[in-house]
């Protein structure tokens, strides 16, 4: 269950995209830490994450998690976002027949799932065709 | 640090064990490995078990079961690690026995899944991955390793028809475990003919939801001769390594690295390599699972895993076996157990006790158990004690 303050909490990744760039060695974080794993480094300038990425590897969900099952079948894949981070997220209004790894995507803002029938309706992020 | 020793071992026979409880499991795999140690106390216990909140509504495991032992008031310790949680529990019993702390303890693992339906074991499974940046956009366990599989096979050319190799192999090796929970053979073509969970795997290509426990007994290696009747085992490499949970924080995705530096550590201590293996109980959760892990233990070649089931390589007869007991596959996945179970196999095997399943002249066996998409593993080597006799 997503309870309204566990879901409030992650707002600034879900609906802004906000990550953290190291000011050691820049590598970024999503989401924002309070450590570099690379260099140790505590020190993080705020950080927007791209919108353009490339399909890395997805799969097509069959057998649904509870929430979703109204969905499927629906793609999910790993993304890397230009010159930043791997997220995990749905690839939606696409062919799944013909997806493919090295597809072309942009980042969109949209619902992801609902926490039951009278729970929160969750939001956040997903990836189209570019 | 004390030199360890495993002599005694216990399971029950695995499945959807509907007349039986939680604590009932449990304590049916204890009592065979005290039994089968022939001791009359036990100074400490640890249980292996993932979830005992979400799939029975239980916790507080230490206690509960240490009670259900009948030992007296010794400590009992519950350990998570996910699915690695049982050989995660056997390092604990072994660190204990080595540091001095306590002689005889008794390492367990435990999962009663089969309380709840499939959408609650499900969820319960998927606490292991990363829930806010995983599991929120509606990515299962079969999901994620898909994802792997997906990466392996465009990387290295490793084919669906290899993927379900595996299947076959740990499947016709459990048909000599009578303990399994799927004794039966499974063609290639049943493998990749069977229901879509989340391409490229299929319902074959998953280990199922199973109710079981194993039980092993830890003493001074210089004790067993005292202790037990049984051969003694020596535990001969104990290690543990950790990864990102989340898959896509990995910079390769097909790349097991806390298997590969718990595996560093484990051949370090032991003083051998890969090459002097007998065999190798691994964690096949999914059949790219197995591919993925025996790369990562360096029994092949980074990216030729995926022929190493279909050639022979791993199977029983060929040079390394993996999975004799039929595997996570075939002999069913209680997750907090499944790490104990592993080791009880090693134990079977370097005794020479396995049956028709047995390892000829089998010497050093390791045993490799991971939670979630492989963010914990646990490695093991144990090595036949030379010249003990019962």
């Amino acid at each position: 269950m997503i309870g309204p303050v566990r879901y409030w909490r992650e707002i600034p990744q879900r609906y802004r995209y906000e990550a953290a760039r190291c000011s050691g060695c820049g590598k970024v974080f999503f989401p924002p830490r309070l450590v570099c794993n690379a260099c140790r480094g505590r020190e993080f300038k705020p950080v927007i994450l791209p919108q353009a990425g490339t399909l890395e590897t997805f799969t097509i969900i069959r057998v649904a998690p509870t929430g979703f099952e109204d969905q499927a079948p629906y793609a999910v894949g790993v993304v890397r976002l230009a010159d930043s981070v791997k997220v995990t997220a749905q690839i939606v209004d696409c062919d799944l027949e013909t997806l493919a790894t090295g597809q072309k995507l942009r980042l969109e803002f949209r619902k992801v799932q609902q926490d039951g029938a009278s729970g929160v309706l969750c939001y956040g992020y997903k990836f189209v065709p570019a | 640090m004390r030199e360890v020793a495993v002599i005694g071992v216990g399971m029950n026979k695995w499945g959807e064990l509907w007349e039986k409880s939680h604590r009932r499991i449990w304590t049916e795999a204890a009592l065979a490995a005290v039994d089968d140690a022939g001791v009359d106390r036990v100074d400490a216990m640890y249980v292996g078990c993932m979830s005992g909140g979400l799939f029975v509504g239980q916790e507080h495991l230490g206690a509960l079961l240490a009670d259900e032992l009948g030992m007296g008031p010794i400590p009992g310790t519950r350990v998570e690690s996910a699915c690695a949680s049982g050989g995660l529990a056997f390092r604990q019993a072994y660190l204990a026995v080595a540091a001095g702390a306590h002689d005889i303890v008794l390492a367990t693992g435990v999962e009663k899944m089969t309380d709840v339906d499939g959408g609650a074991a499900t969820y319960a499974l998927s606490t292991a991955a990363d829930q806010e940046y995983e599991c929120y956009q509606g990515i299962t366990f079969p999901g994620l390793y898909a994802m792997m599989a997906r990466v392996h096979m465009e990387r290295y050319g490793t084919t669906r028809r290899q993927l379900a190799d595996v299947a076959v192999k740990n499947h016709a090796h459990g048909m000599f475990n009578d303990l399994a929970q799927f004794r039966m053979k499974v063609t290639a073509e049943q493998v990749m003919g069977s229901a879509a969970v989340a391409d490229p795997l299929r319902l074959l290509d998953c280990s199922p939801i199973t109710d079981g426990a194993a039980a092993v007994v830890l003493c001074p290696l210089e004790m067993a001769r005292k202790l037990s009747k049984q051969p003694a085992v020596r535990v001969a490499a104990s290690a543990h390594a950790t990864d990102r949970i989340a898959l896509h924080e990995r910079d390769d995705m097909a790349d097991l690295a806390s298997t590969r530096h718990a595996a560093a550590l484990a051949y370090k201590q032991a003083g051998i390599g890969p090459k002097d293996l007998s065999f190798c109980e691994v964690h096949d959760c999914f059949t790219i699972a197995e591919i993925l892990v025996i790369e990562a233990l360096g029994l092949v070649p980074r990216g030729k895993g995926g022929a190493a089931a279909g050639s022979g390589l791993t199977a029983l007869g060929g040079t390394i076996p993996v999975n004799p007991s039929g595997g996570l596959k075939s002999k069913g996945h209680p997750v907090g157990a499944t790490g104990i179970a592993q080791i009880r196999e090693a134990v079977l095997q370097l005794r020479g006790e396995a049956g028709k399943r047995q390892v000829p002249k089998a010497r050093w066996g390791l045993t490799q158990n991971m939670g979630g998409t492989g963010a914990s593993t646990v490695v093991h080597i144990f090595e036949r004690a030379l010249g003990r006799k019962r």
